[in-house]
Parts: C-alpha cells; sequence; structure tokens
C-alpha cells in the first residue's frame, strides 16, 4: 500500500464538524424510517385501533399474506399489481422510454445545431413541467366528451374513444413513455456528443451507413450511460405514483401499480404493517435491478479493459 | 487513383470566408500538400474533396465524376484523420477490417485482407490488441492501414503525422514518401510543416487567408517563393527579409539599407517598374547562401552579434542590424566564426530575391522554368 497524499481542503475534524448537521438530518429522516419500515413489517401495526398503540410482532404473517397463491392473481391483490408493473415497465421504460429516447438521440446527431438547440429546450421544457400539470394537462387531452384527442379524430371522421375506461393500461404507458423519453434522450444525446466526432467522419469516409455507424461505434462506445440510463428509468418507472393523477389506479384496479397498490394498502386502508411488508418488498426488486445492472456494466468495463 | 478538381470552390461559415474561390486540379497520382498556417483554409479543403463539409459555391471533382453533393461514402476516398479516429472498443484487426465490414465482406476475408495490409506496415503482430495498448507510432500506423486496407480513388490525410514525437514524425514521414513511389497514390496531404511538405510533395499549394498563394512543386516554392508570405513560410530558418532601397548605378542595380550594402545585382523589367514607382524593395536572402565575409565585399550584410547556436553539422549565427532587423546565417561549423561583436557577410548576387512594395516575387528577365 502507497501512502495517499491527503489533498484534502479541510482537516478531518473540521470536515466531520461541517458533515454532522447534513448527517443528523439524513439519519433521522432516512436511515431511522428505513429501519422503522422494516420493523413495522413485521407487525399488526394499524392507523386506528388496539393495534395502533401496541402493535403485536406478527413474523412473516404479512409478507405470507401478500404472496398467499389463493389470492395471489386476484385483481386489486398484490400480485396482480407486481405483475402489471412489470409489464408497465417493460412497456413503457425499457421499449418506451430507452428505445424512443436512443432513436431521437441519434435522429439529433444529424440535423443542424440550430434546430437541436429548438428541440432541445422543447423537450426539457416539457420535461420540468409538474407532475400534477402534466397529469391533469393528460386527462384534459383523453376526455371523452370535451377532450382534444377526441376533438381530433371527430374532425377526422374517426370514431372517439373514452381511452381512459377502455384501455387504460396502454393510456399509462404511452403517458409515462412521453413523460420520460426525454430523460433518456437527453441522456444519450450528450453520450453521442462526447464521442469524437472523427469516429463518424471515418466511418463516413470508409462507406458506412447510418445504421452501421450507430451499430458498431455509437451504441458500444455509450454502452456505459445506456446502463446508468437503465438502472434509472427501471427504478424510476416502478416507483412511479403519477399515472394515479390519471387512472387512479382503477377502473376496478386495472392500473393499480405497486405504488398505488402500496398507498391504498397503507393510507387508505391504513394496514401499516402490510403497506410496511410491500414497502420493503418493492426496495429488495430494487435493489436486484441495480445489482443486475451494475454486474452487467462491471462485466462489459472489464472485457473492454482485456 | 484518380485525378482531384476544384473549380472556383468557396466555403463561408457566417461571415468568415474559410476558404475563397479557389481552383485547381491534382493529376492522376499526384501528392499534393495543401501548406499553409492554422486558419488558411487547408482542412476545410480537404474536408470538402473528403464530402465531410459541402461547398457554398463551386465544383469540386473525382476523376470524371462531380462529387461536390455527394455523400462521403459514395465517393470512393480513404482519409487519415489527425486523431487516427480508431475505435477504442476495436482491437486493430477489426478497426484495419471495418471498411470491408461495411462493404460486407466475411470476416475471414476481411481479416485475411487486415492482416496483409498490417504485415506491410509491421503492425502484424499487434492485431490483437486494442488501440489504447499500442504506442503513438502504432496507432498511426494503424489509422494508415484502415486507410490503405480497401482500393480508393484519393487518399487524404488532415496532418497524419502532428501527434507523433520528433523522431517518430521523421520515420513516418520516410515511410509515407516510400509508400507513395510504391503505389503511386493521389494523395492531398493537409500539414502546417513546411519540412513535411517539401520532402512528401510533388507540388505544393501554400494557402493563406483561404487562398492559394502559390501551387507549385518544392524546389521551386523554395527558390522563387511568389510572395514574401510563402518566403517567410517555407524554410527553417525562414529567409531573411530586409527592406531595402534601390539604385540603378551603371548596368547593376544597388541596394541600401542600414548595414546592407549590395553593389552588384543584375537589373530586369520588373525591377525598373518597380523602382519607377518610387516604392522600396525587400531583399530575401536565404541563410545558408549567406557566407563570412568583410566590410568590404560586393554584396555586405552586417550587423552585431545576437545568438550563435551550434546545430551540429551548421551554426546558426543572427546578428542584428543597426535599425534592429535579425538577419540568421546558416554556415558549416568547420568554418570559424568570429567571436567579436560585429559580424560581415556576404551572398552571391544569383541568390538574390527582390520583392516589390505589395510584396510580389520580381522575376528575372528571361527565367527559365525550373
Amino acid at each position: 500500500m502507497t501512502k495517499k497524499r491527503n489533498f484534502s481542503l479541510l482537516s478531518h475534524r473540521a470536515g466531520a464538524a461541517f458533515l454532522a448537521p447534513a448527517a443528523a438530518l439524513v439519519g433521522v429522516f432516512v436511515l431511522l424510517p428505513f429501519f422503522w419500515v422494516i420493523f413495522v413489517s413485521f407487525t399488526n401495526r394499524t392507523l386506528l385501533g388496539k393495534t395502533a398503540l401496541s402493535p403485536d410482532f406478527v413474523g412473516l404473517q404479512n409478507y405470507f399474506q401478500l404472496f398467499d397463491p389463493a389470492t395471489f392473481f386476484t385483481r386489486g391483490q398484490f400480485g396482480f399489481s407486481l405483475i402489471l408493473t412489470t409489464q408497465f415497465v417493460l412497456l413503457s421504460a425499457l421499449v418506451g422510454q430507452a428505445l424512443l429516447g436512443l432513436l431521437l438521440a441519434w435522429l439529433m446527431q444529424t440535423i443542424p445545431p440550430a434546430l437541436k438547440r429548438i428541440v432541445e429546450t422543447a423537450v426539457i421544457a416539457a420535461w420540468i413541467l409538474p407532475e400534477v400539470v402534466i397529469g391533469f394537462a393528460w386527462f384534459a387531452f383523453l376526455d371523452y366528451d370535451n377532450g382534444t384527442l377526441n376533438m381530433i379524430l371527430r374532425g377526422l371522421g374517426l370514431p372517439a374513444g373514452d381511452f381512459l375506461l377502455q384501455q387504460p393500461f396502454w393510456v399509462i404507458v404511452i403517458f409515462n413513455t412521453w413523460r420520460g423519453a426525454a430523460f433518456s434522450m437527453m441522456l444519450f444525446n450528450s453520450a453521442f456528443a462526447s464521442i469524437p466526432p472523427s469516429y463518424f467522419q471515418a466511418a463516413d469516409v470508409a462507406g458506412a451507413s447510418s445504421w452501421q455507424k450507430f451499430r458498431d461505434i455509437g451504441l458500444p462506445l455509450i454502452r456505459g450511460h445506456v446502463v446508468t440510463d437503465l438502472i434509472l428509468i427501471t427504478m424510476w418507472t416502478f416507483n412511479v405514483f403519477t399515472p394515479f393523477i390519471l387512472t387512479n389506479g382503477g377502473p376496478s384496479y386495472r392500473t393499480e401499480l405497486l405504488s398505488i397498490y402500496n398507498y391504498r394498502i397503507a393510507f387508505r386502508e391504513f394496514d401499516f404493517g402490510k403497506g410496511a411488508a410491500v414497502g420493503v418488498i418493492i426496495m429488495l426488486i430494487n435493489l436486484i435491478f441495480a445489482l443486475i445492472y451494475l454486474s452487467f456494466g462491471r462485466k462489459k468495463a472489464k472485457a473492454v479493459e482485456e | 487513383m484518380a485525378s482531384v478538381e476544384f473549380q472556383n470552390v468557396t466555403k463561408t461559415f457566417g461571415t468568415f470566408n474559410a476558404v475563397s474561390d479557389i481552383s485547381f486540379k491534382v493529376a492522376d497520382g499526384e501528392f499534393i500538400c495543401l501548406l499553409g498556417p492554422s486558419g488558411c483554409g487547408k482542412t476545410t479543403s480537404l474536408r470538402m474533396i473528403a464530402g465531410l463539409e459541402t461547398p457554398s459555391s463551386g465544383k469540386i471533382m473525382i476523376g470524371p465524376d462531380d462529387v461536390t453533393h455527394l455523400h462521403p461514402k459514395d465517393r470512393q476516398i480513404s482519409m487519415v484523420f489527425q486523431d487516427y479516429a480508431l475505435y477504442p472498443h476495436m482491437n486493430l484487426a477489426d478497426n484495419i477490417a471495418y471498411p470491408l465490414k461495411v462493404r460486407g465482406e466475411s470476416v475471414e476475408k476481411r481479416h485475411k485482407r487486415a492482416k496483409e495490409v498490417a504485415d506491410v506496415l509491421k503492425i502484424g503482430d499487434l492485431l490483437n490488441r486494442l488501440p489504447s495498448q499500442i504506442s503513438g507510432g502504432q496507432q498511426q500506423r494503424t489509422s494508415l492501414a484502415r486507410a490503405l486496407v480497401y482500393p480508393s480513388r484519393v487518399y487524404l490525410f488532415d496532418e497524419p503525422l502532428s501527434n507523433l514525437d520528433a523522431k517518430l514524425r521523421l520515420e513516418a514521414r520516410g515511410f509515407l514518401n516510400h509508400l507513395q513511389r510504391d503505389m503511386g497514390m493521389t494523395a492531398v496531404y493537409v500539414t502546417h510543416d513546411q519540412a513535411e511538405a517539401m520532402a512528401l510533395a510533388t507540388r505544393i499549394a501554400v494557402m493563406d487567408r483561404g487562398r492559394i498563394v502559390q501551387f507549385a512543386p518544392p524546389i521551386e516554392i523554395y527558390r522563387r517563393p511568389a510572395t514574401t508570405f510563402v518566403a517567410n513560410f517555407v524554410g527553417n530558418p525562414p529567409m531573411n527579409m530586409i527592406p531595402v532601397e534601390g539604385t540603378i548605378e551603371g548596368e547593376r542595380l544597388q541596394l541600401r539599407a542600414h548595414g546592407v550594402l549590395v553593389r552588384d545585382l543584375p537589373i530586369s523589367s520588373g525591377i525598373k517598374a518597380a523602382l519607377g514607382k518610387g516604392a522600396g524593395l525587400t531583399l530575401g536572402v536565404r541563410p545558408e547562401h549567406l557566407s563570412m565575409g568583410t566590410i568590404n565585399d560586393v554584396n555586405m550584410v552586417s550587423g552585431k552579434l545576437f545568438a550563435n547556436e551550434n546545430m551540429g553539422p551548421e551554426k546558426l549565427v543572427t546578428f542584428e542590424r543597426q535599425d534592429g532587423g535579425r538577419v540568421t546565417a546558416r554556415i558549416f561549423t568547420d568554418d570559424a566564426v568570429e567571436t567579436s561583436e560585429n559580424v560581415a557577410f556576404t551572398f552571391d548576387g544569383a541568390h538574390a530575391t527582390l520583392f516589390d512594395a505589395e510584396g510580389n516575387r520580381i522575376p528575372a528577365d528571361g527565367e527559365m522554368p525550373l
């Protein structure tokens, strides 16, 4: 071991002193609740009644209840929400956001810089809008009687549809794709921009088509960014709550994602113990995603080094 | 192989004229260097041949084809980039064979061809390495191999040696010269290094502010620089330039300046015309044409010793004339240099180059082509 020279601005003691307030806040508002939730998930704690003050320790009963094979796949139950959320992540995050974002970012490389800046500005403007505003805008867009979409359809002589009622799942998939593709696009856009232009010019001169440049040069060189993007959007989409504004989880639980299910159990039915168990499971799933992607990224990085 | 022709090509970026109305023709099998300082338009010109930039106006021909608006991939050209543009995630074999891959060649075929080319360039043992695992000189040869691996009509070089250290650069330069002799390729080579241009080119196009100032074989560029700009740019150290007053004494031209008395130069009609306007002349003498002399020599330049640099086979002696203008002489080390304060040098009148007030070279009467 070689001894590293210390180039820090502050002494260890002063640094610790400055860090203390933030550490205390993180401890009280992040770490403590984290362990508290794990603890609560092993109890039958509720908001009201006898178990509100003196909950009983019930062991894994909450977890068994969630994974009860008799009701697992029933609408409105944990298993149904889990499968729904998985489909939602696959379609709206991986296919929708990541793939669409990648395609848009690649197309952005070929347009003139001025146009590119305008598109970037528009995309960011749409992205920074508050969730609630977006939710309401989409609600208004899709309304059966006065919605913009149906006005357009009627204007074109096409049949109008009550999409929120008939295709609620596809509505939230498209909504989330629209909502999140901008992030992936911006991330991939800057990743592509970090590749020296001469790489693509050399390929141009060598006779490569746009698809060959994308497959052989663009994509392999932004692999790290792709992994980062997939980790982030998978987790965001897995935990996303905004579709609640559009569909309220319904109709009849058809869009009740895991986060919405968790909310209903914990804060509508006030079954804190069961809600905490759902939260712990969501956390574990997120952890697995992160580990898979990270090991994937490390493997690729190692392959490049060798 | 094919010829390349520029017909009145102009390229503007916003309001900046990168290339202003240039026309020239590169014959089949010629090695042309575009030489000039940064911002002179040489790289832009090269990129227009490659199709990486589109001319604002004018026409570019490769062989019989008008390629002005053709995509790079449809031009059948090769290019070596300044930063080599090697793909960091591919090993050398895949890097070199990439142009064959996009042409749909099978893996065995393209790796066989890559090996052949790599062997010629002495990197055949490194084909499994990644670009980050080889030296700069090897990277340069890899990018050269990628340009040579497929049949091309024109080879384009964008300062390919500028990232190498001095010793490797000389070696690579020699190799490029050998390759050119071997293949007889049509090449356009951009550089700001005049020695590189002199060594490689069959003809050099010296560029300044978007225009071609002189387009001629290296020897002509060196001996008969068309303007003071070319005279200053070519040669290391560059040609000495001394503003002088000229008078005609009998049948000979006399030149005077502080520390300068030149009494024996032939007169030409150009000189008479320049003197007739009453404007001054500029005397140009290459450092190697100055030799140790005395204050009484017929053609004399003198001043106070400023620097005396030993270069091994030769010495660079710089002295300062009375008005502060510096003159450098290159003399053989064996010739003793006076260490005294005042030095005088002389030169043969045949080696003097004269420029008019606009900076254009005044030709001698009855000048024969070189």
